[in-house]
């Protein structure tokens, strides 16, 4: 199952490295976001600071929808799912390795957030190790989830606008967990509950995601 | 294609007299109740309120009941497809009532028609994940193939209230506890209040089952005339082929 993982993150990250599309799209659309945000808000009065957090998540999700949207797409065309399913991979290792290639390309989309909000947002970086293990979290379950809904939506003609209605009410959790602790790692915000307790739910929200789709996976993938 | 072009029958008559019985005591002891210093008039909408998040409850747990059912290979059968199908509409119809007379009664006890309370926004997310099952549900294609989307999206979907339960919990905490941990007489909420309350569970749990059984029977006419439509297709074809 490993390295059935292996394989397909391997070609997924590929495809992505020689398409250049997360590259050439993606990640400037990720920017123009918090270009956005500093135009919709108050630049002045330190609400980009404060709100700096949620932003730069919102921002994430944003972007991962057209990540994963890209990542069930590179399956669609020339019957690519169904020598998927013949090659003889485990299921599970093809859900594994889907997600693994989402979750880097994510990885370093929220590097360059990261980076935008410092800059753009002039943001002080603060609670390194909290940050960097809500970024972990959150991206694995950001990632499971949107590989399990993208090929529960494949094939499907309304794809694009589908996935959104699906995936967002269900990541709400994840955009408000990982803001919180953000929050938290950034200023040492007075909270009801500590860091400690979001990324707690954070790890379950992945967990959930990650054993769902390595049972569902093969049975949606034969529907697909 | 099925004999019967209605969708009534003893059962249906049975619950929607019941139904009716049971709406028409709740309003009567809705309307009767006394108005309460802090709220005036409006503390009567406990009278169908809390019956109408109950039944929206419901309706998402038969909905996940008869989806799993349909994943289960000894179960499987078109029927626990149609009957999630069916819940779930209606779960999305209380849930957007339950939002609604929530704001009725927000706005002037709260002062606002809509807080960020963790309540609030649990059912608004609620409605926006069985939106989209409706959604995936409503994507034309192969009877089979829809059944197991809807079947694993509306699985997903139970999983994930827990998750953004306490996510919103946390997050915001507003709203008074939970209606049936008030029931203590003269602790918070008085005998009346709590009967009428409870006669409002009955009330929409009966209006629940009654228009599930019609939603239920409609969906399986429709998936009938579908059937039907792809046999006179086929036999046409059929014809078409022996001609030549």
């Amino acid at each position: 199952m490993w390295r059935d993982a292996a394989l397909v993150a391997g070609r997924d990250l590929r495809l992505e490295l020689r398409s250049r599309v997360g590259m050439n799209q993606v990640a400037p659309f990720a920017v123009l976001v918090l270009v956005l945000f500093a135009f919709a808000l108050d630049t002045e009065g330190g609400v980009l600071q404060r709100t700096a957090p949620g932003l730069f998540w919102v921002a994430v999700l944003l972007s991962a929808l057209l990540a994963i949207q890209r990542s069930a797409g590179l399956d669609a065309p020339d019957g690519v799912r169904d020598a998927l399913r013949l090659s003889g991979l485990d299921p599970a290792g093809v859900f594994l390795g889907k997600v693994a290639a989402v979750a880097v390309q994510l990885a370093a989309l929220e590097v360059l957030l990261g980076v935008g909000v410092v800059v753009l947002y002039d943001v002080e970086l603060g609670g390194l190790w909290t940050l960097l293990a809500t970024a972990v979290t959150a991206t694995v379950g950001l990632a499971a989830a949107g590989t399990l809904y993208g090929v529960l939506a494949a094939g499907l003609r309304v794809r694009e606008t589908l996935l959104p209605l699906l995936l967002l009410p269900v990541v709400a959790p994840v955009l408000i967990a990982a803001t919180r602790a953000s929050e938290a790692a950034l200023e040492g915000v007075a909270l009801d509950v500590a860091p400690a307790d979001w990324l707690r739910l954070l790890v379950v929200f992945a967990v959930i995601y990650v054993a769902f789709g390595v049972a569902a996976y093969g049975p949606l993938l034969e529907e697909a | 294609m099925s004999s019967r072009s209605t969708t009534s029958s003893a059962l249906t008559l049975t619950l929607g007299l019941a139904a009716l019985v049971a709406l028409g005591t709740t309003v009567a002891l809705g309307l009767s109740l006394p108005q309460t210093v802090e709220q005036a008039h409006y503390s009567k909408l406990i009278a169908i309120h809390p019956g109408l998040a109950w039944a929206s409850y419901v309706s998402f747990g038969v909905t996940a009941v008869a989806s799993a059912l349909w994943l289960l290979p000894r179960t499987r059968s078109r029927t626990w497809d149609l009957i999630a199908g069916s819940a779930a509409e209606l779960g999305v119809l209380f849930t957007a009532l339950t939002l609604v007379t929530g704001s009725i009664w927000g706005r002037p006890t709260w002062g606002v028609w809509w807080v960020w309370d963790a309540r609030l926004t649990l059912s608004a997310l609620m409605l926006a994940l069985y939106l989209g099952y409706l959604a995936l549900r409503r994507v034309p294609g192969d009877p089979d193939v829809t059944a197991r989307r809807s079947a694993v999206a509306a699985l997903l979907a139970v999983l994930v209230v827990p998750v953004n339960h306490f996510a919103v919990e946390w997050w915001r905490t507003l709203h008074q506890g939970r209606s049936l941990a008030q029931m203590t007489p003269q602790d918070d909420l008085d005998g009346e209040f709590i009967g009428a309350m409870l006669v409002g569970f009955l009330a929409m749990t009966l209006v629940f089952c009654w228009l599930l059984v019609h939603r239920y029977r409609v969906a399986r006419l429709e998936a009938d005339v579908e059937d039907e439509a792809l046999d006179v297709a086929l036999a046409e074809r059929r014809r078409e082929a022996e001609r030549v």
